[in-house]
């Protein structure tokens, strides 16, 4: 018993350590966040306390000047048309490569180039893609992205879609197939409500990923089809940068991450750990 | 399967077959299309020079030329060099701090999803605005990092602006964002570790440092290995941070090969050349794959 006190009371040092460390995390969102709803000279001469105003947040979304929102909704688009054409592809690929006996040197020449081309760092394809885009006539255009950036989420989907698609029981497939089911069926009736919690997951680090993407987007787009994070990079590049139209943009732009984190936690864990656990 | 009839059997595997690529179409042609093909594209104009003229290229054979100045490049060495100190630096860093905060999270009982959740928010942040929101708190004259060090006297820095601390706040900046992910994995590892292990442990009489050392590291190390190779493949790519802190500056302090890439092939527009270290980096990463792999041959299935 006494043993068990002992624990509970160590418990203190540890919560002040955990405290601590998620004040480290905090702060630096917080303080810019609120940098958004300073005025300039508020920023500069640093005072603590100061009256939030809403002229920054107003320009980045309101202003003449501003696209901020032409942004935003090129990043939703993109974002979720990638992650519906990865979901797609990830979801047949895998159960095609895992589960329809292909020659297993095919199953590892696939999955073996999927890990290097994930290993790749995009800006080293970004130039080739830029020339492809082009010759077919998909360059600066959202759907230009939106390949890119479902060719580039795809190696992680085909891993995590893989493990997923693994944890069906064969004896399932097998039952429907002596019941008469045809491949399709037994995909879509069966297959996908057993494993629509990986692909929620998978669904969740595809649209974050493709909103966090900026290399591939900074080069494949022009002003009109700039994603957040290019049109963000812009603001900081700026010969004299508005430092809180600056802050009030990154705070709008981590708003979906928020909002997943709130409501979709379970899949994000289950996501980014299932590929490492298993 | 095996006592259906041998007819249906072989009506069956025609359309078996039929379905078997309808179902790896969608992957295999992304993959080949945007991935193999780029990569060749790559390799054939590596060995071109490329000069623009009215919009329209016109090539003409380099050879190994361009191969040949990679070594000679003074910016692609400093950003092999940076890129080798960065990712060990910080990945050590986040390993090291994302195993302590998970074992602090695994001890508490109360309060653990909110560590969580909070300790998570790094990872869903774009690595732009992570470089802006930095970039904010790096700035010399309001920055909040000043403003602390102002507080015992110290400073003011410029973080980002001199030679000899950018590289240090470019890592500290990644060790920010990416200790989460550590954490992530090592929470998750050490919530599935057997926990009759640990009541053995501890009849045993074995001390808090005798259980971490002997106990939940080796039973850890798959997970603590696999963490260790995501995170270096990661550090390797490292773009956006570099591309909004310090744009590879000052001088070539904190050059990383991304953006020497980026640099070379998009702001020089120097095709062939960026062309040429792109493959070279390729082809670097996949000789990291094959030791990577046959590593973890060697120690047995993980």
């Amino acid at each position: 018993m006494s043993e068990r006190i002992a624990i509970g009371r160590s418990q203190l040092p540890t919560q002040l350590a955990l405290g601590l460390a998620a004040l480290v995390v905090i702060t630096p969102v917080a303080w810019v966040i609120a940098a958004g709803f300073r005025t300039q000279i508020s920023l500069l001469i640093g005072e603590f306390w100061f009256t939030p105003v809403l002229t920054s947040f107003q320009d980045v979304l309101f202003s003449k000047t501003s696209v901020f929102l032409t942004n935003f909704g090129n990043s939703m688009i993109v974002g979720i048309a990638s992650t519906l054409l990865t979901l797609t592809a990830a979801f047949l690929g895998a159960w095609s490569l895992h589960r329809m006996h292909w020659p297993s040197w095919v199953v590892h020449l696939c999955l073996g180039w999927a890990m290097l081309f994930h290993m790749v760092p995009p800006i080293t394809l970004a130039g080739a893609w830029f020339t492809l885009f082009r010759t077919i006539g998909i360059d600066n255009t959202l759907f230009g992205i939106t390949l890119a950036h479902a060719t580039l989420n795809l190696p992680m989907a085909l891993w995590l879609m893989g493990v997923f698609v693994q944890d069906v029981p064969r004896e399932l497939e097998e039952a429907a197939f002596i019941d008469g089911a045809t491949t399709p069926t037994l995909l879509l009736k069966i297959v996908m409500p057993i494993v629509a919690p990986g692909l929620a997951a998978t669904a969740v680090l595809c649209f974050v990923f493709s909103w966090n993407e900026f290399a591939a987007a900074l080069v494949l787009s022009t002003k009109p089809t700039a994603t957040v994070p290019v049109a963000i990079a812009k603001f900081a590049q700026d010969f004299e940068i508005q430092y809180t139209q600056m802050a009030a943009s990154a705070a709008l732009s981590i708003i979906p991450a928020v909002i997943l984190l709130i409501i979709c936690q379970r899949y994000i864990v289950k996501g980014l750990t299932t590929g490492a656990v298993k | 399967m095996t006592s259906a009839a041998p007819a249906l059997a072989d009506a069956g595997m025609q359309e078996d077959r039929l379905w078997r690529w309808l179902t790896f179409a969608p992957a295999g042609i992304l993959l080949l299309a945007f991935s193999v093909l780029p990569i060749l594209n790559l390799i054939v104009v590596s060995f071109l020079h490329v000069s623009w003229s009215g919009g329209s290229a016109s090539f003409s054979a380099a050879g190994i030329a361009h191969y040949r100045a990679l070594g000679g490049d003074e910016l692609f060495r400093a950003g092999v060099r940076n890129t080798l100190v960065f990712a060990v630096f910080a990945v050590a860093g986040q390993m090291v701090l994302g195993f302590a905060l998970a074992l602090l999270t695994s001890r508490v009982t109360r309060g653990r999803i909110i560590y969580r959740t909070i300790f998570i928010l790094p990872i869903l942040i774009p690595g732009i605005v992570i470089g802006a929101i930095w970039k904010l708190m790096f700035q010399p004259d309001f920055g909040l990092i000043n403003q602390i060090f102002g507080l015992i006297g110290l400073g003011p820095f410029e973080w980002l602006k001199s030679a000899s601390t950018a590289l240090m706040s470019v890592i500290i900046v990644d060790i920010w964002h990416w200790t989460p992910f550590c954490f992530l994995l090592f929470l998750a590892g050490l919530e599935s570790l057997p926990q009759d292990v640990y009541e053995a442990a501890e009849i045993d009489g074995a001390s808090v440092w005798q259980e971490l050392a002997y106990v939940t590291l080796p039973l850890m190390l798959p997970t603590i290995l696999v963490t260790l190779v995501f995170r270096i493949v990661v550090a390797f790519k490292v773009f956006d941070e570099v591309y909004l802190l310090t744009s590879g500056g000052p001088g070539t302090s904190t050059e990383v090969v991304s953006f020497t890439i980026y640099q070379r092939f998009f702001t020089e527009d120097r095709v062939g050349y960026g062309s040429a270290m792109s493959v070279a980096v390729i082809f670097l990463v996949s000789l990291l794959l094959v030791l990577a792999l046959s590593a973890r041959k060697r120690l047995g299935p993980a």
